[in-house]
């Protein structure tokens, strides 16, 4: 198979993939909450828990959505060996079209201002494609199908220096806060520090959205702050569902940037409790590996 | 304490659920959401269906279309309510709807009319749509197919949920009081 017909494979099998088959990762931290709900003697929390994981085995068992949301295409891709890029685009977005008319899948996207719909789901800027570049001789592309109840919940401040440490820790609260029940908590916190405005979203979504559960940030004073706000975020009782309880957040992920000397920003964006994401990993000969 | 409710629902029925309650439904329930409720509300044309009674979900689902022209249900989930709150107040009012099934809940405006008339808010797990769509046996009507898919949607349901009570028919929302407990306890963090 030519490797930009792998691509477009990939895309619209990934598609369905994320929808589908929750990561593992996500999996173990949902029964985690659901053992800490139930050993807090939490009972609405427990429930809500207990109908997530039943809502996965459903899907598993019928092979079907785990959420309506068929959210809009994120790719990240990283290309490891030399591509046309231009063709990558077009693959890519034909992939989520195939995917959209076979399923089919119900359609998001549409005029901003017009809100007609384009019935694809893709359209002007969607598929978001998000490039990096390595030396790893294959293509790995990920999506993330991302689910609006979360977007939503997306949040940017350009803090002053002089705010600091406990600034940023302020802000972040707030937001959780101010979400409350609308982004499906248990949720997968994503910071973007520094940077200029426009990365610090980026950096956010990345956090949220495309980080394994249980992979900290390298920076260890990065790390710590993940853990003091996981455990912040988590005492606020919002719970899952913001039905109350001790399990708010599932995960806290920051990636950050150097900045300027007189900004802080800090960018927030929520993934919900479904965590969808779908990775696969392409040789130059093409061939197709899947993982979860 | 669970309850096993059967549509249309009446005052009784919703005035005896009290918060953490949980409900399974019967019969029938109608879907709508955002465009819907615009039609409904801004360009005031009445609902073409009897909303009496009757359990709303806000959703837009995943359907296909056979060529009989009925409707094949593929996925149907819930949507966030907080988002078309506006719309709630009337209908409770206007069009005695006796529950909504959603998610993130509804504010202060709708909670004061629901234990006026009598009508609660019924959680249900926001993503959790292949368990709802097992719940739900067929779509049995369609009404304003040009929104689709935020059509006005008549479900045959059975056995559906465990479903929370959230917000009940006597002025009280869990979401108030564990965002109110939330605002102390972040008061309270040492940052």
């Amino acid at each position: 198979m030519s490797i930009y017909n792998s691509i477009e494979t990939a895309a619209r099998e990934l598609y369905l993939r994320a929808l589908k088959d929750i990561p593992q990762d996500v999996r173990a931290a949902l029964a985690e909450a659901r053992d800490r709900e139930n050993q807090e003697g939490n009972a609405t929390a427990e429930q809500v828990m207990f109908t997530i994981l039943e809502n996965i085995d459903t899907a598993d068992a019928e092979d079907t959505l785990v959420c309506q949301d068929t959210g809009l295409a994120v790719f990240k891709v990283n290309i490891g060996f030399p591509i046309d890029v231009q063709e990558l685009d077009r693959r890519l977005r034909k992939g989520c079209e195939r995917a959209t008319a076979d399923y089919p899948l119900r359609s998001n996207t549409v005029h901003p201002l017009t809100r007609k719909h384009t019935g694809t789901n893709t359209g002007q800027g969607i598929p978001v494609i998000k490039l990096a570049f390595s030396t790893s001789n294959a293509i790995e592309i990920t999506l993330a199908p991302k689910g609006s109840g979360s977007e939503n919940m997306s949040f940017l401040k350009m803090l002053t220096p002089a705010e600091g440490r406990k600034g940023v820790k302020k802000f972040v609260l707030q937001c959780i806060f101010d979400s409350g029940a609308r982004p499906c908590p248990p949720m997968i916190v994503g910071i973007g520090l520094g940077g200029t405005s426009d990365v610090a979203m980026q950096l956010a979504k990345d956090a949220s959205t495309f980080r394994k559960i249980g992979a900290s940030n390298s920076d260890p004073d990065i790390a710590a702050l993940e853990r003091e706000l996981l455990d912040q975020i988590n005492q606020t009782g919002i719970g899952p569902q913001g039905l109350g309880g001790a399990t708010t957040a599932l995960a806290v992920h920051i990636e950050w940037a150097h900045t300027h000397i007189s900004q802080n920003p800090v960018a927030v964006n929520i993934q919900c409790w479904r965590g969808e994401r779908a990775t696969a990993v392409i040789s130059p000969e093409g061939t197709i590996e899947y993982a979860s | 304490m669970h309850h096993n409710l059967t549509t249309p629902l009446t005052e009784a029925d919703v005035r005896a659920l009290k918060l953490e309650d949980t409900v399974s439904i019967d019969g029938v329930m109608f879907g709508l959401r955002d465009a819907t409720q615009i039609r409904i509300f801004d360009e005031g044309i009445a609902p073409p269906a009897d909303l009496t009674g009757s359990v709303c979900l806000h959703t837009a689902p995943g359907v296909r279309k056979r060529a009989d022209g009925t409707y094949e249900k593929l996925s149907i989930g819930t949507t966030t309510s907080t988002r078309m709150d506006r719309f709630a107040p009337g209908l409770f009012e206007t069009y005695g709807v006796r529950a909504i099934v959603g998610k993130g809940g509804l504010l202060q405006g709708s909670v004061d009319t629901m234990a006026r008339v009598g009508s609660v808010y019924l959680a249900i797990v926001g993503g959790a749509a292949a368990l709802a769509t097992a719940q739900i046996e067929s779509i049995d009507q369609v009404w304003w197919e040009d929104l689709m898919p935020e059509c006005l949607w008549k479900f045959r349901v059975k056995d559906f949920g465990p479903l929370i009570v959230a917000i009940d028919a006597h002025g009280n929302s869990l979401y108030q009081q564990i965002q109110a407990r939330a605002a102390e306890r972040i008061k309270a963090l040492k940052l």
